[in-house]
Parts: C-alpha cells; structure tokens; sequence
C-alpha cells in the first residue's frame, strides 16, 4: 500500500483554512489552523494531533480534497501518539483480524457487503433487497478497516484493506454495494488517497435502494412521518451520497425536520470520544445531540450507520423518540414488518 | 444394596421417592467436573425434615454413609458418593417458608433452588433479593452456603455463607440442631451474634456434620435498574490497584474479572466487569460518573480504558445467573469443564494468569480465568477453568493433570481452596495448622462418631 | 444413533427444568418423578451411558426414555447451541430402542394398533366421521381446505365434541372446507415421537399421496400434533401444503366479527399446546379470539406461552400413559395453578390437552369449579344457541 497522496502546495495555497476552521473540536481559527496543519505535513508535533477526537469532518471541509483528516491519523501513528488506551486498540484491532468465520451468501457479480456488521444479517431482506439477495458477504474477510482511522492507525488498514479488496476479487465480484458509509469511504475515498487500486465498482447502498424504491414505486405506502436523521462521521467520505438521503425520504413519505446538528454540521454519536477515554465529552456530545433531536419534534430517528444507531438508540428510547435505520425505515414503507 | 435397607428407605419415603435402579445409581454417582464416578446403593428423595431425621438414623445404625445433594453443581465431586451409601436429593424440599421484608431475611427449605427463590422474590418482594451465584439456577441455596459460595452481592457484603442468618440442622446422630438467633426467638435475623456462633461447625464442612434442612438468609435493596461498565486492561500487575480504587468508592454492587484467549476481541486483556445499581436514571448515571472518574488515572497513561458494551451484549453480561457461564462448558463441543477456584488476595492476580496460560499452552487446553471480588477487595476468588471434550478421553486426563498442577500452585501462592477436591482437601490438611487440624478432628470426630455423613471429604482421621 | 455425536455434550447444567424465567421446574417427567434421571440432562447422560454399554436396557430405562412429553421446554432453556436438536435427540434414543424392539408394552401395543388400524383405538376407519353425522359438513372435493380432525378428534368422546365445535364454527364462517371421512389416517406425529420413524414414514407417505390424489392444497388441523406433523416433518418426504392450525384461521374470522358473538362474563386463563406454542411458535392466535369475545377477561397462568407447562400429553403420553397420574403429574400441577389464578374456564385449543386437564381437574375433585373449554367451545358459548 502506497504512500498518502498529500500534497502540502494545496495547503500552502489555501485561502479558506476550513479544515480547521469549521472543526468543533479543535477549535483553531484561520490561518492558525492552517499553520498547524502545514506543521504536521512536515512531520512536527502539533497539538491537533493530541486534540482531535476523529470525527472525519475535516476530510468534508477540506473543498480541495487533500485528506487531512488521513494525514493527521498517519502522524499520529509514526510519532507514536496513542489516542485510545492501548488495551482498547488491542481490542479493536484483534476484533477485526480475518478468522475464516465469515459468510456468504449465493454470489454474484453484484453482492452486498455487510461489512462486518451482524445487524445486517437481519435487516437486510424482503423486497428492498429481493434482486440483489442472497448474494452478499460478511465477515472480518470483508470489514473494510476504515474504522482504525479512529485508534490512529493506518497500518491496520494499509496491511489488511488490500486483502479484503482481492478476496471480494477472488470471488469473482465485480460490483460491491456497500451498506456502510465506511466501506464506501474506503473503496471511494481512502484507497485513492494511498494509490491503492479497487477491483470492482463500489455502489453506495443508498444509490442503490433509490433505484430499488424507483422500481417498487407502486408497492410504497407513504409513512407520513416525520423524522430526524443522524449522520455518521463515515459519511464525511462520501458527502454527495449523504445528500441522497433527502431523496430517499421524499419517495417514501417521510417529513426530515431541521435540527441544528444537520448535513455538514452533524455532530459525533459520541462513543468513539468515550473509547478514546474522554467521558465528560462523550457525555455532552450525546446529551446535545439527543436534546436537539428531541427538539426538532421528530418520531423517529433515522441511522445510518449501526454504531451511531447503538450508541444513541436506547437513550433516545427513553425520550420518547423512535430509534431506526434508514433500512428499516424504507421496508417499513414498503409495508414489511420490522 | 441390602433390601433390608430398601425397605425401611421405602418405609420412610415411600416407595417413589426410593430408587435402587441402576438408571440412578448410574446418574448419582457422577458430576459434570473431572472427578471419577462412584455409585450410591440408594438414592432417596425426602420430603421433610421428619424422613431425613430417620434416613440418618437409620444410616447410623447399619452404619452406611449418607451424601445429602443439591444440584450436583460443585464441579469438584463433592456430592459424588465415594463410599456408596444413601444419595438424600434435598430438591423435593423446597418450600419457601417465610419472608419478612423488613428484617429482611426468607426462610427456605434446604433444597431450595436459588433460580426458584430469585423469582418468588422478584414477584412478591420486588424490593429484595438475595446475593445469586453464576452456578445454574438449579444449584440449591443450602448447598451453596455450606461450600462458602459467592454471589451478586459477595463484593458487598462477603461470601454467601456469610449472608446465614440461622439454620435447622439434622446432626449426624439423627438430632435437630437450631443455628442463630432461631434457637432462642421466632425471628431468624442471625446465625450467631450475640450467641456463641455454632454456624461454623456446619458451613464449609460439605454436608460431613450435618444435613441443613431449613435456612434463613439475609436479603438485600434491590434497586429498580442496573448496569455495568467493563474496564479492560493488558497489565495485569495493575488489576489490584484498579480494584482498589473502584471498591473505594462505595458505589459499586458486583466486581467480577474475565480473561480468555477467545474470541479474539477478548485476547491480551482482563476485563474488569463492574455492576452498579440505581432507583433513578440519576442514580445510576452518578454512580456511573464516580467509577470513570476512579479510573481515570488509569485511563490517561493508555493503561486501561472503558470498553464499548453494546446494548446487544449487556444482556449477556447482566443475566443472573449468567448462562454464558455455563456455555464455558461447550468451548470443545464436549460438555465439560472445570475449575479450580481458590481464596486468595487480589494482588495474586498476575501470577494466577500466568500460571493459567503455561498450563494452557502445556497442557493443550483451552481456558477461561474468572475472577469475582469479595467483601470490598478483602480477597478474592480466582478460577483456573479448563474446559474439555468428555469424548475425548485424552483431555479429559489432561484437564486433570493441569488441575493438579494448580492445587500446588494454589498451596505456593498463598490461596485457600474454595470447594476443593478431596486431593485438594488432603492438601489442605497437610498444610493447616496443627492446632487447627486438632480442633477440626475433635468437632467431628465427636458430631460423627461412625463417619458416615458424606465420607471422604474432610477425612481428618 | 443419530445425534451421537451430540450426546456428550450436555453438561447437565439443569436449566433445561426449569422455565425460562425459574418460576419452578417446568420438566413434565421431572415434575412427576423428582429424580433426575427424568429431566433432559439425566435423559442425555444415560443414552450416552446406554450407547457406551454402561447400563442397559431396561424397563427403568424404558420409563425414562418414553416419558419424555416432548414438550420442548428443554430446548426453549438450554443454554447450549445444541439445544434445538434435544427433543430430536430424545426421539432418536427412542428410534434405537423402537428398532432394538425392546419398548414399553404400551408403546409395542400403541404403535401396532396404528399400524393395523391406522389409529391407536382400534376402531373402524368408517366410524371417523361419527362426530359430524349430524353437521352440514361436506366431503372434501376440491374444497379451499382440507379440515383434517385426526384421531383424538374423530374417536375420542371429548375430542369429537371438540372436533364438532371447530368445524361448527368454520361451516357457519363459510370456509369451503371438507373432511375425508374414511379415507382419513393417523397423521404419525406421536409415532415419530415414540420413535417409530419406519410407521411415521409409512403413514407420511400415504397421507401424502392420499392428499395429492385429492388436490389438497391447504389444510387445517384441529389439533396442533397434526399440525406439527404436517408442517414440519412431511416436507422432506414431499408433502408441501400450507398448513394451519385451526385457531389461526378462527382467529381474523372472530376479529372480523363473522360470528354474531354475545356476551360471556367470564375469567378466562389460556393454556398453551406443545405443538402449537414452543414447536412452531404460535402464541398469538387463541389469545386473539379470546380476547374478541365480549366480556371474556382472559388472564395468563403463571407459566405461559414460551413457559407454559405441558399437560403431561405429548410424546405419546396420552396414549400411553407411561408418565402415568398422580400427585405430580403436570396435569394436575397445572389444574392447581389455574385454580390459584382463580379462573373458572381454562381454555386450550388441542383435544390431548382437553382431555388430560379435564381428568386432572376430575382427579382433583374440582371439575364444577373449573372448566376445560376448547377455544372454539369458547367462542360457541359467546355465540349461544
């Protein structure tokens, strides 16, 4: 696996200094975030590598597409800096190690990868899924490793994201559609940023159940509900395909209501800031994000990404909002039983 | 098997209840742990305190050894009948006698199960509960008093036989002997204070001085909610100050510890399971709030961290009893599994877990270290489980010899056996005290003059 | 034996005897006997003693073995990932014995009359239908559904009343539906839980053909063991029909308001089948028409649903009697507990459980205080005459 492609002119050039700027958590204004963003380019110590909590935002902010957010986990690692307890990341890391448990379905040149998230096991299925189904992967053999990028740790993912990519190939799969944001990020965003080729086409399953819905338009009972939607921090990787979201409620019915913490101001499900050891943040991370949920006067809260989905939805259970994924919610639709 | 003896068994338990088949002498004479088998010559199921009175003294006169039986659960052969005999299953005796909810304390009978007494309690007394062990919920609340188990409340307020608060005894000459506060007033608040303590001569001895047949234990605040974070850490030479820090807190219900090699999201780390309880949200959340805040030392040289316990997994974690225990037993598709599991101090910790992996590794056997705080960190108990294919006649004696390995160990490290083997009982012997050993063989010796309550255990002849 | 690869792996741990939630032992063999050998663990630990010529066989073993009601609650509290196969392990100890041809008389006697007679009482095939001579019911020919009644219910004294107010019901909700009359055989459920899975087989099959030749697309059972039977064990010998029990058809129909349904005041409790509960899942449907009935308070016994205790039928029981009568028979524990949730009606939708109850309750001495109603005789009281 390559080098980082960064280029460091981009930054010297840059005249927004978003990155940085726009990041609520480090906190640097204007050209001192740049400032310290050109320190860690050049490989010196910079503070941001100690106070960023990885909440990928600052790959969105960055308009020139530079990757800031992967520099800042690539210097983390080589200068040593730990931002999780070691006993965690020995955790996380053997969580993903390949042990031959994996699963597949009835393959085909398109299949589903449900990463390594078992709730998809049973999510995925009915009409939504009926032309795809049962082809589709699961296991450590297809987790695509993005999330060490919040453990600092790029060369988890350098060393096993290429493996992952050739056993999707040596299945003969040509398009993977991709339930995670993560899995989408890594095909479509991190292996060009590190010069790594892609063997297949990646479909964000987003792009893919707008079709679907397209096609099942006639089956589609409106759910006339309103909803809020809480975005991931993988989806800082995608960003034009956070936006299909919008369309996908729109064809079944459902009303998303404005909230503070929306589009490219979503704010952090927290949990990754209380692996990382810092409680009281965590704490008011999730507080904030489920007040202002509560707020927006919504019945649902609609995820996508299954960790945000069980860091917040028993809490927002005993606030009176519904928790459920934007699969569930579309099945639902659909008229199918969740 | 006399069926003379039958015969009178019969004649006091009615022909039902008596077996002499070979279907039971088969099942009673086994455990699910490594022991050998050995048969009983009758297996008999009494109803009350009545029929185990005369089932004693009917042993006592043809001289034939009696092993009284709860669940069979101790995994050690306790209950195995070494010497033949009459098998008492206690579970036809399970009535539950009488709660006072104030003082605090229920009375059973003595083959009450825990799993019976758990839900008799969260349905009438929602407010008490009494201190559950991991065992299944079949283990019997009498015999888990009379090997010192511990349960859900032990870190609180020490072993289970602690938590006694008075007992009905059938003595080996047939005698009922009341234990406590029982003995001189309707109330059964206390097993000894401010009597002279008799508890003593019955708890931690396996049924060889005496048949309970009823028992009162004390019950505790069940709070409406619970939860539990898990610290986890890769230094094992911390897990005494961790344990330190958050057993000074006062906040915490339960501690227990689990290290194993597999799944490998548990491998290089021990993971400390830290249980609390609340009546609000806000209860809970404080207390919640006060262990992080304990261990953020810990935390901020990278040493330790609160792992991520998924709602899907607290389930698992919270279960009383907790089945994944049991699950241990099917690691090798083969049904067994065994531990040994000494009182020691928490500090013993690193040298238990690396005398745990080099048997692991020498003998070819998976494990499981688990660990459960006792009485705010005073000790604890720490087992070496191995679990083992009892198909597989090869492991099975290599489980054994790794057990026997960590009975030496045990003895070097400074632990005291908790249910132990007869081999780890003679052990214990070897090294007690002699002054104590003397007083020990005086009190049998003189409750069972004609060894026949539940021979070769505590064999202090 | 099939499952011997299993065998060792019970740690005979004991929750299989108890309910899920431990309100008490919920083992019918266990109940009634109290040594262990009866509960699923002992059953486990003594086939594979048996299969590695520790004991033998014996009529002890016999007793143990085939008292087993094959009510499943063992593989509903297993903690073990085998648990799903333990009543199939049990059958399949039974299936050695069966093929050793050393069972119990009873079993001998059951299975033989099945074979001459094609039902365990003896009886001629045409006195089936005795229960529906006076009822408009027609004889199946091409109909939506097969209505199969099998032989509790087109024998037995209280099965037929139970048979008549099933199909009562269906006839006045106009269900096109028919019986087979005399060309109807024993369904084999029970046969294959004794073991004999050579008859089960040979009864699967001709039902199969039988059902095939006549167009059977659906069927509905009256009783949840036919039910089982043809639901779960005639697909791998090519028996594929959309299979109901009766209460799942009965219940959108009295939800629907079909039937002119008056007031019953009354407190009702539901006891669970076996075979239509933890076998196949099917909670919902009775409590559901029990529910639709005006005034019906329907209350849940202390073990119900996934806990719901056996009424000591199952696994040939009924025929056999090996698990016998008594103080513990589950029957009785279970008549005493609804006595306790101080009901009048305990209602149940299988003529197994029907019977077994009602002769517990006239046991006990209390059949004027509680009735042992089917749920379609339920929902016939609401209507009235």
């Amino acid at each position: 696996m390559g080098e980082l492609r960064f280029n460091e002119n981009l930054c010297l050039n840059c005249t927004t200094f978003d990155c940085l700027k726009k990041c609520k958590f480090v906190k640097l204004n204007g050209a001192k975030g740049n400032l310290e963003m050109l320190k860690i380019a050049r490989g010196e110590d910079s503070t941001v590598l100690r106070t960023c909590i990885t909440c990928y935002a600052c790959e969105e902010y960055c308009e020139k597409g530079n990757h800031p957010f992967y520099l800042i986990s690539e210097k983390r690692e080589e200068k040593g800096i730990d931002i999780v307890p070691r006993p965690i990341l020995k955790q996380w890391i053997n969580l993903g190690e390949p042990v031959g448990r994996y699963k597949v379905g009835e393959l085909r040149e398109k299949t589903l990868s449900f990463g390594f998230v078992p709730e998809f096991l049973q999510w995925v299925k009915g009409k939504l899924f009926e032309d795809v189904m049962p082809s589709y992967v699961f296991g450590q053999e297809f987790f695509c490793n993005v999330a060490y990028l919040h453990f600092g740790r790029t060369s988890v993912i350098k060393q096993r994201l290429p493996i992952v990519m050739d056993n999707f190939s040596k299945l003969g799969i040509k398009e993977v559609i991709c339930l995670h944001d993560e899995c989408y990020g890594a095909f479509t965003s991190l292996a060009p940023a590190f010069g790594i080729e892609v063997p297949f086409k990646p479909i964000h399953y987003y792009e893919y159940i707008l079709k679907r819905l397209e096609q099942l338009k006639d089956k589609i009972r409106p759910l006339n509900i309103k909803v809020a939607y809480q975005r991931p921090c993988s989806s800082r990787l995608s960003p034009p395909m956070h936006y299909l979201a919008r369309e996908i409620f729109t064809s079944i019915g459902v009303e998303l209501v404005d909230r503070v913490y929306q589009d490219e101001n979503a704010l952090c499900c927290g949990e990754v800031v209380r692996l990382q050891g810092l409680y009281d943040l965590a704490e008011e991370l999730q507080r904030e994000n489920i007040e202002d949920i509560v707020k927006s006067g919504a019945e649902y809260c609609v995820f996508n990404c299954p960790y945000c989905y069980a860091a917040l939805g028993h809490k927002l259970i005993k606030k009176g909002v519904k928790p459920i994924h934007i699969i569930e919610l579309c099945r639902m639709a659909l008229g199918e039983e969740v | 098997m006399k069926e003379s003896i039958k015969s009178a068994l019969i004649e006091i338990a009615g022909e039902e209840y008596v077996s002499t088949f070979e279907e039971e002498l088969y099942f009673y004479g086994r455990d699910p742990g490594l022991s050998f088998p050995s048969n009983p010559h009758y297996v008999v199921l009494p109803e009350n305190t009545e029929e185990i009175q005369q089932i004693v003294r009917l042993a006592n006169k043809e001289g034939i050894p009696i092993v009284p039986l709860g669940a069979g659960l101790s995994l050690t052969g306790l209950a195995i009948p070494r010497r033949g005999g009459i098998v008492i299953d206690m579970k036809r005796m399970d009535r539950i006698l009488e709660v006072n909810e104030k003082a605090r304390f229920v009375i059973v009978e003595g083959g009450t199960s825990q799993g019976k007494l758990q839900a008799y309690l969260e349905k009438h007394y929602p407010r008490l509960r009494h201190s559950i062990p991991d065992a299944p919920p079949t283990a019997t609340i009498a015999a888990n008093v009379v090997i010192h188990g511990q349960g859900r409340l032990s870190q609180q307020y020490g072993f289970n036989s602690d938590l006694v608060a008075g007992m009905e005894v059938v003595l080996p000459s047939g005698e009922i002997c009341k234990v406590g506060s029982c003995a001189v007033s309707p109330y059964w608040f206390s097993k000894g204070p401010p009597l002279p303590d008799i508890s003593g001569l019955f708890l931690g001895w396996f049924g060889t001085t005496g048949i309970i047949t009823k028992l009162a234990i004390k019950l505790y605040p069940r709070k409406k909610m619970r939860d539990l974070e898990i610290f986890v850490t890769d230094n094992e030479n911390l897990i005494s100050d961790i344990i330190y820090e958050v057993t000074h807190t006062e906040m915490v219900e339960d501690i227990t510890i689990f290290a194993q090699p597999w799944p490998l999201f548990f491998k290089d780390n021990s993971h400390i399971c830290i249980y609390f309880t609340g009546d609000t949200e806000e209860e809970l959340e404080f207390k919640r709030r006060v262990i992080w805040k304990a261990l953020e030392k810990f935390i901020e040289s990278k040493e330790g961290g609160f792992m991520w316990v998924q709602p899907s997994m607290k389930p698992t974690f919270l279960d009383m009893p907790q089945r994944s225990v049991a699950r241990f037993a099917d690691v090798k598709r083969g049904g067994g599994f065994e531990y040994s599991g000494p009182i020691l101090l928490v500090e013993k910790y690193p040298e238990c877990m690396r005398k745990l992996r080099e048997l692991s590794t020498k003998y070819n056997l998976a494990y499981s270290a688990m660990a459960r705080i006792i009485d705010t960190a005073h000790c604890m108990m720490f087992a070496f489980a191995f679990a083992f294919n009892r198909a597989d006649e090869d492991m099975v004696e290599r489980a054994r010899r790794a057990m026997a390995e960590v009975s030496k160990f045990i003895i070097e490290v400074g632990g005291v056996f908790w249910k132990p083997t007869v081999e780890e009982q003679k052990l214990t012997i070897e090294h007690i005290d002699s002054g104590t050993l003397k007083l020990l063989k005086m009190i049998k010796n003189h409750l069972d003059p004609n060894n026949i309550m539940n021979p070769s255990n505590w064999e202090l002849r | 034996m099939r499952y011997e690869e299993v065998i060792h792996r019970c740690f005979r741990c004991g929750y299989c005897k108890f309910t899920r939630n431990y309100y008490d032992f919920n083992c019918p063999s266990y109940l009634k006997y109290k040594f262990d050998t009866f509960s699923p663990g002992g059953r486990m630990w003594l086939i594979r003693a048996w299969l590695k010529g520790e004991i033998k066989n014996s009529p002890r073993l016999q007793e143990i073995f085939f008292s087993c009601a094959t009510c499943a609650n063992c593989v509903e509290c297993c903690p073990f990932q085998f648990s799903e196969d333990l009543v199939e392990i049990f059958i399949a100890a039974k299936e050695e014995m069966v093929n050793s041809g050393i069972v119990p008389p009873q079993v001998r006697d059951y299975l033989k009359n099945i074979y001459t007679y094609g039902n365990p009482y003896k009886a001629p095939a045409d006195e089936r239908d005795r229960w529906a001579e006076d009822l408009p019911i027609e004889t199946y020919e091409g109909h939506e559904y097969l209505f199969y009644v099998g032989c509790v219910g087109s024998y037995d004294e209280r099965g037929r009343k139970i048979a008549k107010a099933v199909a009562n019901l269906l006839i006045k909700a106009g269900l096109s539906m028919g019986i087979m009359r005399n060309q109807e055989i024993c369904d084999g459920n029970e046969v294959r839980a004794l073991g004999d899975l050579e008859l089960f087989r040979h009864l699967a099959q001709r039902n199969i053909r039988l059902f095939k030749e006549r167009g059977v697309k659906k069927i509905v059972t009256l009783d949840p063991h036919a039910f089982n039977a043809f639901k779960n064990h005639y697909k791998e010998l090519g028996g594929n029909f959309q299979v109901h029990h009766y209460s799942q058809i009965l219940a959108p129909l009295v939800n629907s308001g079909v039937f002119p349904l008056g007031r019953l005041e009354a407190r009702v409790a539901f006891h669970d089948s076996c075979y239509l509960g933890r076998h196949n899942g099917e909670y919902q449907s009775p409590r559901a028409i029990l529910r639709a009935i005006p005034g019906v308070e329907l209350v849940e016994l202390e073990r119900n649903s996934e806990n719901a205790l056996c009424c000591g039928g199952g696994g040939g029981n009924f025929f056999t009697d090996i698990l016998g009568g008594g103080e513990n028979h589950p029957s009785r524990i279970r008549i005493k507990e609804a006595l306790e949730s101080g009901v009048s009606i305990l209602a149940v939708t299988c003529p197994q459980c029907a019977k077994m109850l009602e002769d517990a309750a006239k046991a006990i001495g209390v059949d004027e205080e509680l009735e042992i109603l089917d749920v379609a005789e339920v929902v016939e009281r609401a209507i009235g005459p």
